[in-house]
């Protein structure tokens, strides 16, 4: 085969690998939202209140926890640990973590927190079982984008006389703040879409929520409810109508996070 | 001559894990003269440029025996500050490597942790230091860009603007021209002299003529040894090694 010919099917090969992966995403944002975006009202937005309220704090409380602590594990992952074998070893005890299923991690803060803490089914329980389960993605995101900071920019800054601290918080977060953004990104879409973990350990209790420690229903638990368990004819129609909502929220919660940190790194 | 000692290193040896990469090195560096290190790829030269801001202790697994005296002290002695001792010896490194920040918040990041906070002071601090590396005419309109924005050339002035800023007195230069173009070059080369009004400066580099139009000094190694030490002016024209000037006449490197 000439290598015009070849390079024709690969060329080919690479733009329908990319059409496919653009119309499924198309495809499914298009139907959720053709059936959904009627359902929406002033009555049915009341109807899910407490849903959206218990999701927003379920997402806030877990990544208050979780964030800090696995940006803080990858600095010390990637910028002050010295044994490279201990870092391999930890390396893979959290890309483990990142495999197992989230209805183990359910299992898990089910047994822990709501039993064994004595915290009940509660938005605190789940929080901070979500914040387990996301852990290794914060960690493992924020280690690659540590990793992209040029160490020419460390060795700029130490040979000015800058501390270790200084040079992490004044060069080379700033540096990476991108890479941090995408990985509290990705862990908000987990905690949104999460069912079986937050089912287990938030419960399913249908009212506003008067804090943390008391027991909710998230939006993707109220959609599982729905389409499984709910009877009547209009459960579907709900149900995409729930859909549709968690697709706006995650949308715009992606939207505030960078405008928050807009013309950063350019 | 008889100009001031400004660093002396005595029987200075470099230890990677089990490689030696520098043997028995005694030099010394006089005040405000340009002090030129040559020699082939690997040799040690940068390896000894970086013992004298102490960033090999950076590395891991990274051993030094030996002295290093810089005014009087002992800088791999006991109680000496890291930050006070960096603040004193600038470096530049062959890459230009400005912050992902502002022209002015490249200059004015030294002084600022360093502890000056007063927003007149950066401003006097930042133009004089552009000023000094011959680039503040060209970036004095827009201060607040991005430093990425700048050409190569103009990144590695505003890099030795930088190290200028924390008001050091000895400069390293680590090949601070070998990315750059040659008219570029020519104007780091103008610098140079220009600073060494000022500064002590020891410089990298891989370019003999370079070495040969702007030091007062120069030292030959090879292989982690200074095979030769001397004026650049008796370096180049009659060198006592006959390897120096094997290497001088580009039989070798």
């Amino acid at each position: 085969m000439s290598t015009k010919v070849k390079d024709t099917i690969l060329s080919l090969l690479v733009y329908l690998s990319s059409f496919l992966t653009i119309c499924s995403l198309v495809a499914i944002l298009g139907y959720i939202l053709w059936n959904g975006l009627g359902a929406l009202n002033f009555n049915f937005f009341m109807e899910l209140a407490p849903s959206i309220i218990t999701t927003l704090l379920v997402i806030f409380v877990s990544i208050l926890i979780s964030v800090p602590i696995g940006i803080c594990a990858a600095i010390y992952l990637h910028e002050y640990a010295k044994n490279k074998r201990v870092v391999e070893l930890i390396n893979f005890a959290i890309d483990s973590l990142a495999g197992i299923p989230s209805i183990l991690y359910g299992l898990f803060g089910l047994v822990f927190f709501v039993i064994t803490m004595k915290l009940n089914w509660s938005i605190l329980a789940g929080s901070l079982t979500l914040g387990i389960m996301i852990l290794p993605t914060i960690i493992r995101v924020t280690q690659e984008s540590l990793k992209m900071v040029p160490d020419s920019f460390r060795e700029g800054s130490f040979a000015l006389g800058a501390s270790k601290v200084t040079t992490l918080l004044k060069i080379i977060i700033p540096a990476a703040i991108r890479g941090i953004i995408t990985a509290v990104i990705l862990s908000i879409g987990r905690i949104v879409g999460e069912t079986a973990a937050v089912f287990l350990t938030v419960g399913t209790v249908d009212k506003v929520p008067d804090g943390v420690m008391s027991s909710g229903r998230t939006l993707s638990v109220h959609f599982y409810l729905l389409v499984k368990e709910a009877i009547g004819p209009d459960a579907f129609n709900q149900a995409f109508g729930t859909a549709t909502l968690l697709i706006i929220i995650v949308l715009m919660i992606v939207l505030f996070t960078q405008f928050l940190f807009r013309g950063r790194n350019d | 001559m008889d100009s001031i000692t400004k660093i002396k290193t005595e029987n200075l040896e470099l230890f990677y894990g089990e490689v030696q990469a520098l043997k028995n090195i005694n030099l010394d560096i006089k005040e405000k003269e340009v002090t030129a290190l040559i020699g082939p790829s690997g040799c040690g030269k940068s390896t000894f440029l970086k013992t004298i801001n102490r960033m090999n202790d950076l590395i891991v697994g990274c051993k030094i025996n030996g002295k290093v005296i810089f005014d009087d002290i002992d800088i791999y002695g006991q109680d000496i500050d890291i930050i006070t001792l960096r603040k004193k010896i600038g470096m530049v490194f062959q890459k230009p490597n400005p912050f992902k920040m502002s022209i002015y918040d490249n200059i004015a990041y030294g002084p600022r942790i360093h502890g000056v906070k007063k927003k007149s002071s950066l401003d006097e601090i930042v133009e004089k230091s552009l000023r000094k590396a011959f680039i503040w005419d060209e970036v004095k309109d827009r201060l607040k860009t991005n430093a990425l924005s700048l050409s190569g050339g103009q990144q590695q002035r505003l890099c030795i603007a930088r190290a200028l800023a924390v008001d050091p007195e000895v400069v390293l230069m680590d090949e601070p021209t070998s990315a750059l173009d040659p008219i570029s070059t020519l104007k780091i080369e103008d610098l140079i002299s220009e600073l060494k009004k000022n500064y002590t400066i020891i410089i990298v580099t891989h370019n003999m003529q370079q070495g040969a139009r702007i030091s007062d000094r120069t030292a030959f190694f090879l292989s982690g040894e200074v095979i030769e030490y001397d004026l650049t002016d008796t370096i180049f024209t009659n060198p006592k090694n006959p390897k120096t000037e094997e290497y001088i006449t580009g039989r070798f490197g």
